[in-house]
């Protein structure tokens, strides 16, 4: 068990060389040059070549990715220009913003989702069951920037209930009035995908022999299903929670730019609109590395609660 | 297996003519097309699908109005208002006509993104998967690497390094998608190459290229048209998340995503203009995820999810 946890652990570290040398690629590919920028239009060639210098963009590339690697195990992501504050601190600032939209919106999608799939499951066929499908299905087809602009347009403008940009606060009712539009937009799609998935693998652990089993020795409905049935049913839903995580961020970038929510996601925007090259080249190994980190403890958790899994050459 | 036996007999005390079209019935009732033809889902889907191509195809003959006639005494009219069955955009162009030019545009997108995904993912992940050793753990990691991205940051990044235009979104959202169909191509293979008659053609001599191309490729089809109708799905809102971030297909030319996107800035006075391209999108893609469900379902029982 512990060889097979370090064996996954270790598995991270060619990951996240890779999505370091991505980043690197990928931020030198944009085109412009970083020096320019910083300097705005009325710089003239001795002051940009001067910036050069400083930058460390006269090098030659490959002492360009020496130098930035090891800023990197140094802790130092560069300045941003456009804010002149270093990388780190920005995201620092950035990261609990954004957490309290995902968290919040992820909570709610599970333990929404997950109580909509149960009742379909144990109601299967019936008009609720396939009520909720069916938005279900809507609901996992549904871009996320449309539903934003429709939950401004009807409970924002026409309605007047919820604000419709910013963060709101500092007192607490305050932030949540302005968290209500962003999460219910962040929170539906994978509501759905928690219903759809909960619902087939609920249908497939109850129709199985050893629930069948634990039924005809009499045990109460209530603890089958709670106990044994939901226990069996948890793997794919544990699998779709580490999909969602992932994809729960993806969707941040979209809803905080329709909201105007301070957090990476508007960061990371700007930072692209702007060409500020330190911040975009920050701002996404943040994202790629915790994506890592996130699929590396789903695994894991994985493994705690379905033992059966074994890795063999990182394959699942 | 008990089905069919019981036909035979019931064939038999018919005779042996009415076996054999018993069987032929049967045959045709198994058959992949009468399987998608019962699943009615699937055929919601497909009617959704086939709809909202023959509208993309026949758009010159339906519209009435040229997409990207200005007609600035226009503006901003409300569906149904002089003529305008969806009304009109921010210069008076008609709403109906874009929808449906935009159709053009999101389509051709998703299924060229889906297609480039498609052909490298599935030589990548069938190098991968029957090469195995060295080559698997260089070529996983390098996806991997990739998925750690977040899809729509990778396409972002993509599209601000090969600068807007159609075919530099095709190319962006095949790239993004290329690991997911790497992956699990390889898996499929895993399992195939390890089949009898696999095991059978090594054993005869046929060469790795032959093997890989006619013996396993042929036996991922079935997922591999899943995934791809899955992918479509993705791939038009990832269009449209481009456009509406400024950065996919942009103006004139209209596409789901761009329209989205000038129905934005107007949201207050003309909402009809995002509800209407949103709407084109939602029904499109709940048509392909339909249809894909439905396939799934027909071609390949064993896969969930």
């Amino acid at each position: 068990m512990l060889k097979t946890v370090l064996k996954r652990i270790l598995q991270c570290i060619p990951t996240v060389f890779i999505v370091v040398t991505f980043t690197f690629i990928l931020t030198r590919m944009i085109p412009g040059n970083p020096a320019a920028t910083i300097l705005g239009p009325q710089a003239s060639a001795a002051d940009i070549e001067a910036m050069e210098i400083k930058l460390g963009l006269d090098k030659p590339i490959w002492q360009q990715f020496v130098n930035y690697i090891l800023d990197i195990l140094h802790g130092d992501f560069g300045t941003s220009y456009m804010y002149n504050q270093p990388v780190l601190r920005l995201i620092a600032e950035r990261i609990p913003k954004t957490l309290q939209l995902t968290v919040t919106s992820l909570v709610i999608a599970v333990i929404l989702g997950v109580a909509i799939g149960m009742f379909s499951a144990l109601h299967q066929y019936s008009i609720l069951d396939y009520l909720f499908m069916i938005l279900a299905l809507i609901g996992v087809s549904m871009p996320v920037f449309w539903l934003g602009l429709m939950v401004v347009k009807v409970f924002a403008v026409d309605l007047g209930w919820f604000p419709a940009t910013g963060r709101g606060g500092p007192e607490l009712l305050d932030m949540i009035r302005h968290m209500v539009l962003p999460c219910l937009c962040l929170a539906t799609i994978p509501m759905a995908t928690f219903a759809r998935i909960t619902r087939s693998s609920m249908l497939e652990t109850i129709n199985s022999d050893s629930i069948k089993a634990l039924r005809a020795r009499g045990i109460k409905e209530r603890s089958v299903i709670m106990k044994h049935a939901f226990k069996n049913a948890l793997p794919p839903i544990v699998t779709v929670l580490g999909l969602q995580i992932a994809s729960c961020f993806t969707g941040a970038i979209l809803t905080e730019n329709i909201f105007a929510w301070p957090g990476m996601g508007t960061l990371i925007v700007n930072a692209i609109t702007n060409r500020d090259y330190m911040l975009i080249q920050g701002t996404v190994l943040f994202f790629a590395i915790v994506f890592v980190l996130v699929n590396l403890v789903v695994d894991l958790v994985y493994m705690l609660i379905n033992p059966k899994v074994s890795y063999e050459g990182g394959s699942k | 297996m008990l089905a069919k036996k019981k036909n035979n007999q019931t064939g038999e005390a018919l005779g042996s003519d009415s076996t054999e079209a018993l069987l032929r019935r049967e045959r045709k009732a198994n058959s992949a097309w009468a399987k998608l033809r019962r699943n009615k889902t699937a055929m919601v889907g497909l009617v959704i699908v086939l709809v909202m191509i023959f509208l993309a195809v026949f758009a010159p003959l339906l519209c009435t109005y040229d997409p990207n006639k200005i007609d600035i005494a226009n503006m901003y009219l409300k569906p149904g208002q002089g003529g305008h069955i969806f009304g009109t955009d921010e210069v008076g162009r008609d709403l109906f006509a874009r929808c449906l030019y935009g159709a053009r545009v999101s389509l051709i997108v998703a299924f060229g993104g889906t297609v480039v995904a498609g052909i490298i993912g599935v030589l990548l992940g069938l190098i991968a998967g029957y090469c195995g050793g060295v080559v698997d753990s260089v070529i996983m990691r390098i996806m991997d690497g990739m998925l750690a991205f977040p899809y729509i940051l990778m396409a972002i990044i993509l599209m601000t390094v090969l600068g807007s235009g159609m075919f530099n979104v095709i190319l962006a959202i095949g790239i993004g998608n290329v690991p997911s169909f790497a992956r699990v191509i390889r898996g499929e293979v895993h399992i195939i190459k390890n089949e009898e008659y696999c095991n059978a053609s090594r054993a005869i001599g046929v060469s790795r290229v032959r093997m890989m191309f006619t013996h396993i490729l042929p036996n991922t089809v079935s997922p591999l048209i899943v995934y791809a109708t899955l992918g479509i799905a993705g791939a038009i809102i990832s269009e449209a998340a481009l456009s509406f971030l400024g950065l996919g297909i942009s103006t004139p030319t209209a596409s789901w995503g761009s329209i989205l996107r000038s129905g934005k800035e107007v949201l207050n006075t003309s909402p009809h203009l995002a509800f209407i391209s949103g709407g084109f999108i939602l029904v499109t893609v709940l048509g392909f995820n339909l249809f894909g469900d439905g396939l799934r379902d027909v071609l390949d029982p064993k896969m969930k999810q």
